[in-house]
């Protein structure tokens, strides 16, 4: 039951260091089972590389039940591959056929420097939630959790930005590399929420302006990162956003 | 000694104002350069564009009453003097203006935000084809505009038209007919009113979501308006240089 | 020999720690800013803790070996969080969520620790709540609770089936907004590799950057590990593919004893073992307990599908044996249970090692709900069905999507098969009652160390320990320590003992790489799981541990003079950072192993086949194993083991029952 019978031809960047000029490296598989995932399929690859001497490719992935957001593979030409709602690590083989060849490249951002082979650097999401995706309240400050009833429509669609897991698969499948999708989730859940108001719009100004100097590019409304999110984050939250952010600059009197 | 004191007065008020708005301008920050503040800009001035669209095809639907032009160049002559029509105008223009050159940066700017391309990227899994070539039908349709503008807006507004019809207008009607009577224009018009239709297709919605109008009762409609806004605007335009070449209509 | 006392307070348990708190010593607002504290870890207790101690006014320096804070495994835990908030009006209390927790830990834990962590879950909640934490509400806009194993009261909060992603976030929020500030400096992709003791105190680390190999020296007047469980030990496990016991292991060779290594949580629903292939397992949340009904066929290897079985020839094992708690009896119960079904031949699917979790009956049940609320009269079968399959993937949608994903079977048409596995170690670094370990100066928290959950965890408490930690305790608790140390300059990172322990950690470094040896780094960690889960996993006994022990010192050995490590130390190298963990994890491996034979009795997660009752229940020795094993690093890799006794005053101490 262990090994199955899946030939593959994979191409995946290679790419030493972030400076060095990277390109696609030919691998041939066999022996791969429907059973397994995407990932494991890639230990088994590495398990071969390190048995013949070569490098393993280094590839970001941790929890490999879909919610850390670590992984992170743009599998033939899709991030997180050919299904939907799913992460790279929950992608199993048997979502593809024998004898495909698999093209495997990193998240192409300039906000996403690539630091080796199929890793990116994605701290420029930290330093957007850094800058206002939070609400202010000290440790020992809470009232109790009861006292302030929210609506559970409102607490639902709260939850339902909040299920970001920050993979970047947004910003890789947007024409635009834009990050609006995720900085436009953190921005809803807390603008949805009444312990968001005292900040919603310093937060949807100072969120925004971290984005932009990221370096990340411009929303044009393709959607393509609402189809490609994993966790099926909505569009309606960059629409949100916008509105919050037009609220901020003409109509609220706090400038940041 | 008075006049002076008023004058300064008034100037003094009046740099007032300037500066009152400098200070409005600036406490708006970034709100324009910024990515969301660049969208509004395409938002709205695309929006004012689809209006003006509207008013542009109603008038020029006209000429399939067959009546000879008359009417059309009854409806021509009224927007070619209507003082707040013209005053629009060049509102108009600007928009437009500002919506190409806007148009042009961002995707200038996107592009810069990915150096490095993707070997090999799907993008039909996840999007509309035109909904990613904005930048390109936008081209498309900025040369379009060039030869369309000096076929007719320039004759009309500066060079003149030379002919009159029985009422005595200017015959606008007739420098139609005669424009598309030459088949590469024709051609040149039917690709550009393709253009038209795709980029609208992905335009009007999305100038609403770019305003922030998303809500689950009502986007769904305005994104059906949005379709049947497209394809009726571009067929009714894309008929005209048809009918007039062919001579459906005389 | 290290401080080894409890520091337990005086006086009645219920006031322990309010008295306490209000007669630490604290340290005065300009004196915290010259005060730096180093955390290792960015989970739940390791960002709250950064946050808090940040908001105090301390100088932090958060390290994490992801590339994000957060991405810790806290993330991943699904079912919830238990609060003793009695908002349900069912009975709750705080006593009764303290009683609960030692109870389910199998009267294995301290009851002073237990009975704050009881008292501080209420704080918890507010806390989150405020942070903007979206757990789930009900219609009036007021929080929801379920029910969890080893409990009669709805006390769990939960955010659908992502509760430690909500609470993680909300934490790391707080950590980002102090970034922001200034005031903590986060140190991503940064493995810890050693702590840095001097005149016996914690006075550093040495950390390496993993993407440019770099060695580096930190300094903190106090150093805290919130660096998770060590459950990878069995290579196969619910943790993420990085958890690892390092940054405690280290600890513990420089003279942190280790307490209770042995007791690890095998999780019972879990997604089963596929192939050899398999590099992790994927948890089905215990809240699945509460609408699903576990069962096996009443006949030895019956091979009809599940739904050709009928219901008098299925046994449902647990509401047979346990009928007051049923399906929702604690985890090591369920586990074991499902275990002895399984090997007496009654299990199902291909390998024979799983049992049905079967929401059929539950479905239906709902549908019927429904059908009432929506009016419908005597409804159909069918129209149940179709009713609860709704509320069913309102519940649990995610859960049964992973599922099918992973399994390629739709679990809304067959039951899910299901398994336990390795899920939550309670054992970790011996701590005080304030979380210092031997080492003055080093604190552990959340399930880096081993004080709140006995032998055996609740579900749902997870979440509230390492909370509790990083929130409410070791902001005050540390106060106590830094207060004497404020006479201490930052120590210059040139001192010997940096220098030392960086050029003991770089010869380490060096040596993996040198060893040039045939097989990888996971060869060695798959052989290490598979002899712990065969003989120091859900069920233990004396001849298997002494032969796991001999045969973890030759996996030892062949580990060291047979790795092969590509690459170099000066690069992003993650078949080093695994050389580096799996070598700890060997070390912990066959401590578990000596705990284990050394614990005669069973208790909680702890079963030892020669001590079980004539039903096959886990037989404690109260007399003699009241106590927590605390190992001491001795040179070459043995241990010493020291007893801390457990005083049960308030909570007679007696057999667990869930019948």
């Amino acid at each position: 039951m262990s090994t199955g019978n899946m030939n593959l031809t994979l191409k995946v960047w290679r790419q030493k260091d972030n400076k060095a000029k990277g390109s696609l490296v030919d691998y041939k598989l066999s022996e791969i089972s429907p059973d397994m995932s995407f990932l494991e399929m890639f230990d088994v690859l590495n398990e071969q590389l390190i048995n013949k001497g070569d490098e393993p490719v280094v590839f970001d992935h941790d929890c490999r039940e879909g919610i850390c957001g670590a992984c992170s593979m743009f599998i033939n030409g899709r991030p997180h591959g050919p299904k939907d709602l799913v992460t790279t690590c929950q992608l199993h083989m048997r979502s593809f056929k024998d004898g495909d060849t698999i093209v495997v490249e990193p998240w192409r951002a300039a906000a996403f420097p690539v630091i080796k082979d199929l890793t990116v650097d994605r701290t420029a999401f930290d330093r957007i939630i850094a800058a206002g995706g939070f609400i202010s309240v000290n440790t020992g400050n809470a009232q109790d959790a009861n006292a302030l009833p929210i609506p559970k429509l409102q607490a639902d669609a709260a939850f339902e930005a909040a299920a970001c897991i920050g993979c970047g698969a947004c910003v890789a499948t947007c024409k635009n590399a834009s990050a609006m999708l995720f900085t436009s989730a953190k921005i809803s859940q807390l603008a949805l929420l009444p312990q968001g108001q005292p900040e919603r719009y310093r937060r949807a100004q100072s969120m925004v302006a971290q984005m932009d100097a990221e370096g990340f590019g411009n929303c044009t409304n393709t959607g393509a990162c609402e189809a490609e999110c994993p966790k099926g984050i909505s569009l309606e939250n960059i629409a949100r956003m916008n509105r919050d952010f037009y609220a901020a600059k003409f109509v609220s009197e706090e400038e940041v | 000694m008075i006049f002076v004191f008023k004058l300064s007065h008034l100037l003094n008020t009046f740099a007032g104002i300037e500066l009152k708005y400098k200070n409005l301008m600036a406490s708006f920050g970034n709100a324009f350069s910024s990515s969301i503040g660049k969208k509004l800009i395409m938002g709205i001035t695309g929006l004012f564009l689809i209006l003006f669209l509207i008013v542009h095809c109603f008038i020029n639907s006209l000429i399939f009453l067959n009546d000879g032009g008359l009417i059309f160049n009854l409806g021509a002559h009224f927007m070619a003097t209507n003082w707040l029509i013209r005053g629009s105008e060049v509102i108009l223009m600007l928009g437009l203006i500002v919506h190409a050159v806007q148009g042009l940066r961002l995707t200038f700017q996107n592009q810069a935000a990915r150096p490095v391309k993707y070997a090999v990227n799907n993008g039909n899994a996840n999007s509309k084809w035109y909904s990613r070539s904005m930048g390109l039908l936008g081209t498309l349709l900025l040369i379009f505009l060039i030869v369309h503008l000096s076929n007719f807006w320039v004759v009309s507004r500066f060079t003149g038209i030379p002919t009159e019809d029985v009422n005595g207008l200017e015959n606008l009607y007739a420098v139609m007919q005669q424009t598309f009577q030459n088949i590469w224009i024709v051609v040149l018009y039917e690709l550009a009113m393709v253009s038209l239709l795709y980029h609208l297709l992905h335009g009007f919605a999305s100038a609403f979501q770019t305003l922030g109008w998303n809500h689950r009762k009502y986007s769904p409609l305005i994104k059906g308006i949005g379709v049947w806004y497209s394809i009726i605007i571009s067929l009714l335009f894309a008929a005209m240089p048809v009918a007039f070449y062919t001579g459906l209509i005389k | 020999m290290a401080d080894f006392n409890a520091n337990i307070p005086e006086g009645e348990l219920t006031v322990k720690w309010t008295k306490l708190r209000s007669s630490m010593p604290l340290v005065n607002p300009a004196n915290k800013r010259s005060i730096e504290i180093v955390v290792v870890g960015s989970g739940l207790a390791g960002a709250s803790a950064a946050a808090t101690l940040a908001e105090m006014g301390y100088k932090v320096k958060c390290f994490c070996f992801q590339d994000s804070p957060r991405r810790a495994h806290s993330i991943a835990a699904q079912g919830g969080i238990n609060a003793a908030k009695n908002y349900q009006n069912d009975g709750d209390s705080v006593y009764r969520l303290f009683y609960d927790t030692i109870k389910g830990g199998d009267y294995r834990a301290r009851e002073a620790n237990v009975h704050r962590l009881a008292e501080v879950s209420t704080s918890i909640i507010d806390q989150c709540v405020a942070q903007g934490v979206p757990l789930a509400r009900e219609y009036g806009g007021l929080l929801d609770n379920r029910s969890f194993g080893g409990t009669q009261v709805q006390r769990t909060f939960y955010a659908a089936g992502q509760t430690g992603q909500q609470l993680l976030l909300g934490a790391y929020s707080a950590l980002e907004r102090q970034i922001g500030m200034g005031k903590v400096e986060m140190f991503t992709r940064h493995e810890m590799l050693e702590v840095v003791v001097i005149e016996g105190k914690a006075r550093g680390i040495i950390a390496r950057n993993l993407i440019t190999g770099e060695l580096e020296r930190h300094f903190g007047h106090a150093v805290l590990l919130g660096s998770g469980g060590y459950g990878n030990v069995f290579y196969l496990s619910t943790n993420a593919m990085g958890s690892n016991v390092t940054a405690a292991w280290k600890a513990h060779k420089k003279g942190a004893f280790f307490g209770n290594p042995c007791f690890t949580q095998i999780h019972p629903t879990c997604i089963p073992v596929s192939g050899d292939h398999q590099s992790k397992l994927t948890l089905m949340s215990e809240s699945l307990r509460n609408d699903g009904r576990i069962w096996v066929p009443k006949k030895k290897d019956d091979n009809r599908k599940a739904s050709d079985i009928p219901e008098d020839e299925r046994d449902y094992y647990l509401e047979r044996r346990y009928p007051a708690f049923g399906n929702l009896v604690p985890r090591d119960v369920a586990s074991r249970a499902a275990k002895e079904r399984c090997d007496a031949g009654y299990g199902v699917g291909n390998s024979k090692l799983a049992v049905y979790l079967d929401f059929a009956a539950n479905t239906e049940r709902y549908g019927r709900i429904e059908a009432t609320k929506h009016n419908i009269h005597n409804p159909d079968k069918a129209t149940c069905v179709r009713l609860g399959l709704e509320v069913i993937k309102e519940k649990y949608g995610n859960l049964f999507d992973m599922y099918a994903q992973i399994t390629g079977e739709n679990p809304y048409e067959t039951p899910m098969r299901i398994y336990p596995a390795v899920h939550y170690t309670m054992g970790g670094l011996w701590v005080d009652y304030n979380l210092m370990t031997t080492i003055p100066g080093l604190y552990a928290l959340g399930e880096a160390n081993f004080s709140d959950h006995g032998a055996n965890r609740l579900g749902a408490s997870a979440l509230m320990q390492g909370l509790a930690d990083g929130y409410f305790v070791i902001p005050y608790t540390i106060g106590a320590y830094l207060s004497k140390e404020l006479a201490t300059k930052p120590i210059p990172l040139d001192h010997p003992a940096f220098v030392e322990a960086e050029a003991s950690v770089r010869g380490i470094l060096e040596k993996f790489i040198n060893i040039k040896g045939t097989k990888s780094v996971d060869f060695f960690h798959k052989k290490l799981g598979l002899i712990m889960w065969e003989k120091c996993g859900m069920a233990r006994n004396a001849q298997g541990l002494t032969e796991a022990i001999a045969e973890i010192q030759q996996l030892r050995k062949d580990f060291w003079s047979d790795v092969r490590v590509p690459g170099n130390i000066n690069e992003f190298n993650p078949e080093l950072e695994k050389a580096g963990r799996v070598a700890d994890f060997i070390e912990l491996g066959e401590l578990m192993c000596i705990d284990a034979l050394n614990r005669n009795e069973s208790c909680g997660g702890h079963f030892r086949e020669e001590y079980q009752t004539e039903e096959g229940e886990a037989l404690r020795d109260d007399e003699n194993y009241a106590y927590v094993a605390a190992w001491e690093f001795k040179e070459g890799v043995k241990f010493e083991l020291h007893k801390e006794e457990l005083k049960f005053e308030n909570i007679k101490i007696a057999q667990r029952s869930y019948k």
